[in-house]
């Protein structure tokens, strides 16, 4: 008797609690929640401080920029209202448009503007381009200021509408003032989204709500550009470690968007009818093949070139990505599908002889000794490109140790110039997104200037940055792609900075419910309607 | 009595003393950066630079720990070098799940596990007792996270009755928080009762073989009453001694689920923080891990002057 009114009353409970679960969801309605399971979680909030594409992301949410891309990359302004450049091409006036306000209600100034750009060009390549070509900025009244160029500079527009990191947004004076070296106290932007740092869980949740004060520029959304009109009331971003989970709470409806598919989950989710998969990243990713530069045998240009005529890039994107619906074979520095996309030199990868390869290799003086190859693997694509490598470079004969490593522990070690033998290394592999390498000034792995300001692998050229350099003062397209032309010559036949282990394409998958996701190489949330 | 206490408590001083020095020089001396890893992939050598000199983590080493010694001792855990958050609210936002999933998986383990391993040893020879211990032997040997993801499919995406992932307060309502938390208690339980039920079986068993047992069941009293009240009670000290060091892997065993179920517990706070060599944060979950066993462990030995009275400290 006992057991059974126990029975009655779990019976009850259970009912109760599916009941009271279930009514859950219908009160919450009223207010529009977009779920999000992004990339990585949010570590920090300053995206000047870091160059990671999470800190971007967050940085779009909540801080608004001058000038912005749209979806062809073509620059437009965004919190600019008008801008007009001297007939000597030398000072550029930019005036705010109305309605620019701070999250605390104060009006975005100019001053603010002025710092902004200054706290941004002491950190970025692009930004620190741009004040080395500027002679002063100088705030004209509340809603104006100049810029003015000590000569005529072909990419101010560009560095100002810069899409990705660090892009260049527009902080208060008081936190556009603190050191670059240091994060910013508190978020506070002028974008569309207001952080809402009370319900930050690092590492688990971030909470944006919608900035009821926003004035969206009228023209359509477009990327980076156009009106930033937000349709829900709040975003959520939910990291969830564990691809098989996301997948799940997608499928289940729990969460509206996953920004990165597994690869291998992306067959599973196509079978899913209230599941949308598409690639809006029309630039995908590159893979970077890095050698360094510093140290025997890749400090010899012909051994840097037997890579270009060992590598098959179809292997790589294979063992990577696998669908070729996802993947492009594309040998081009500055990236297949923009202006900056050239032919010139690509011949060396584009085919693979290994004799040719095994040839180069002893005109270097490579005779046997010991490669050290960096394995990251926790990052499956890094870990897959750095197998296929090893295995390519046993074939051209050469003595290659695998040492696996965390990601966290690569980075730290890439940054070792010493002999491979003492600590260093000889090769390690990365990716880059698109939008990041279609000039030779976004693209920090073409630098060639060496231990001072090269990337780590620290190629040394000086003709190629003088290329660079005249790229930035250009202002002709036709010239600007004409160095182009000459510029990867230059870094195929000689210089090699790294080799382009091929273009992929990240899928996003979203619940059909949604719509106006925008085609962006940076996932923006406004736009976005929830049925 | 209180002197044993006492005596347990300040012990745990010198305890967590090894515990921070050991922690510290092994994550200082393990290769990793975090200054690379705030700065991200493109940042330059001397963007790296900068942030690792502002974050004195160019100090040198034994400078870096008498600094951390003296935040301790003040009270301070320190501020994440990531998030710019102080360590204590980093774990003060990842207690609440981690010991809810802790306490739900040690309630649900209890109740289910003791009675199965007292009617296994009270049918020990029938098929009811062979069935028991089929079930331990596979909740023991069948890994937590195919468990869950098992659990996942049938009652998340096939039945409906509870969500894939995510974790309710218990602040935002009883259901809901029971709803988020029910299937990753018995994912997670399911090793504990297999656990748990054999060695309940096992000391049952052998307190079912002794005299005063015998002489109960001749005086008449009632299969329960001898079950419950004379075996199980003194069969309760290796099981209690089995629950103390089923909470101690606990603490361990939770990341897996957490990840799994998408908890924000500690777990998953520290395996974060390990990847990205976020060194307070690390020394932080650490030092509160450590003093969770000993706390646990002291409790566990307290107990047993109440199971057992013979038992005096």
């Amino acid at each position: 008797m006992i057991a059974r009114r126990f029975r009655s009353a779990a019976a009850a409970l259970a009912i109760g609690a599916i009941a009271a679960v279930g009514l859950a969801p219908g009160a919450a309605q009223a207010e529009k929640v977009l779920r999000i399971v992004p990339h990585a979680d949010l570590r920090n909030i300053d995206p000047i401080w870091t160059t990671a594409y999470i800190t971007r992301n967050h940085g779009y949410m909540v801080y608004d920029t001058l000038f912005a891309s749209d979806e062809n990359l073509d620059i437009q302004p965004q919190m600019v209202g008008d801008w007009s450049v001297s007939d000597d091409g030398l000072t550029y006036t930019f005036t705010l448009r109305d309605g620019l306000m701070w999250h605390d209600g104060d009006p975005v100034t100019a001053a603010d503007c002025v710092a902004s750009i200054k706290r941004w060009g002491t950190k970025d390549g692009m930004g620190q381009k741009l004040i080395q070509f500027t002679k002063e900025l100088a705030v004209v009244d509340d809603k104006t200021f100049t810029l003015t160029l000590n000569e005529p500079y072909g990419l101010v527009l560009a560095s100002l509408g810069k899409i990705s990191s660090n892009t260049p947004f527009m902080m208060k004076k008081e936190h556009a003032e603190v050191d670059s070296s240091k994060q910013v106290p508190e978020v506070i932007g002028s974008g569309p989204f207001k952080f809402a740092k009370d319900e930050w869980v690092p590492g688990s949740k971030v909470v944006y709500v919608k900035n009821e004060d926003y004035v969206p520029r009228s023209e359509p959304a477009s990327a980076a550009a156009g009106g930033k009109v937000v349709k829900v009331d709040r975003v959520e971003w939910i990291y969830i470690p564990d691809p098989a989970t996301t997948m799940n709470a997608l499928v289940n409806g729990e969460v509206d968007l996953w920004e990165t598919p597994a690869v291998d989950m992306v067959p599973l989710l196509e079978q899913h009818e209230g599941v949308e998969l598409a690639v809006i990243d029309p630039l995908g990713t590159q893979g970077w093949l890095r050698p360094n530069h510093l140290h025997f045998p890749f400090n010899h240009p012909s051994a840097r070139k037997a890579l270009l005529y060992a590598v098959n890039q179809e292997d790589y994107l294979r063992a990577i990505v696998g669908d070729p619906k996802l993947y492009r074979v594309c040998a081009a520095y500055f990236i297949c599908g923009t202006p900056n996309e050239s032919s010139v030199g690509v011949e060396a990868l584009d085919t693979v002889d290994y004799d040719k390869a095994r040839a180069l290799l002893k005109e270097a003086g490579y005779n046997g000794e010991k490669i050290i190859l960096m394995q990251p693997t926790d990052i499956p694509v890094l870990n897959n490109a750095s197998l296929v490598t090893a295995q390519v470079l046993r074939d051209i004969g050469m003595d290659v140790e695998v040492q696996a490593m965390d990601w966290s522990t690569l980075t730290s070690r890439r940054a070792e110039d010493k002999a491979p033998a003492d600590g260093g290394w000889n090769i390690f592999h990365t990716y880059s997104t698109g939008a990041d390498v279609t000039s030779p000034i976004a693209n920090i792995g073409v630098s060639g200037g060496g231990r001072e300001s090269a990337w780590f692998g620290w190629p040394t050229d000086a003709r190629t940055e003088e290329l660079r350099d005249m790229y930035a003062r250009e202002s002709d397209p036709a010239k600007q792609k004409a160095i182009i032309d000459e510029l990867q010559g230059r870094l195929f036949d000689e210089v090699v900075p790294y080799v382009n282990y091929g273009q992929w394409f990240q899928p996003v998958a979203w619940r059909k419910e949604l719509s106006g996701v925008l085609v962006s190489p940076v996932p923006f949330f406004w736009n976005i309607e929830k049925n | 009595m209180y002197a044993y206490i006492v005596h347990r408590i300040l012990a745990t001083v010198p305890v967590m003393g090894v515990v921070g020095v050991a922690v510290f020089m092994l994550l200082h001396l393990t290769p990793g950066d975090p200054a690379a890893v705030i700065a991200g992939d493109y940042a330059r050598p001397e963007d790296i630079a900068r942030i690792r000199a502002q974050l004195g983590l160019d100090r040198p080493v034994h400078v870096q720990f008498l600094t951390w010694v003296g935040s301790i001792l003040s009270g301070d855990l320190g501020v994440s070098i990531f998030s710019d958050l102080p360590v204590s609210h980093l774990i003060a936002q990842r207690l609440e799940p981690t010991f809810a999933l802790a306490a739900a998986t040690l309630v649900f383990s209890v109740v289910i596990a003791i009675p199965m391993g007292v009617l296994a040893a009270w049918k020990a020879g029938t098929w009811t007792d062979r069935l028991i211990m089929i079930f331990a032997v596979l909740g023991f040997s069948v890994p937590v996270f195919v468990i869950a993801y098992a659990f996942m499919w049938v009652f998340s995406l096939k039945l409906g009755w509870f969500p894939v992932q995510g974790y309710r307060s218990i602040f935002d309502g009883f259901w809901p928080f029971l709803h988020s938390i029910a299937l990753p208690t018995v994912a997670l339980g399911v090793i504990y009762v297999a656990l748990m039920a054999r060695i309940t079986r096992a000391s049952m068993l052998e307190t079912l073989q002794e005299d005063y047992i015998r002489t109960a069941r001749a005086k008449g009293v009632d299969n329960r009453t001898v079950l419950i009240r004379h075996a199980l009670r003194n069969a309760s000290v290796p099981i209690v001694t089995i629950i103390g060091i089923g909470i101690a892997l606990l603490i361990g065993g939770v990341v897996v689920t957490e990840s799994v179920f998408n908890i924000p517990g500690l777990g998953r706070l520290t395996i974060d923080a390990v990847l990205r060599r976020d060194y307070p944060v690390i020394q932080g979950v650490i030092l509160v891990f450590s003093g969770a066993y000993v706390i646990v462990n002291l409790l566990i030995d307290l107990s047993y002057t109440v199971l057992d009275p013979r038992i005096r400290y």
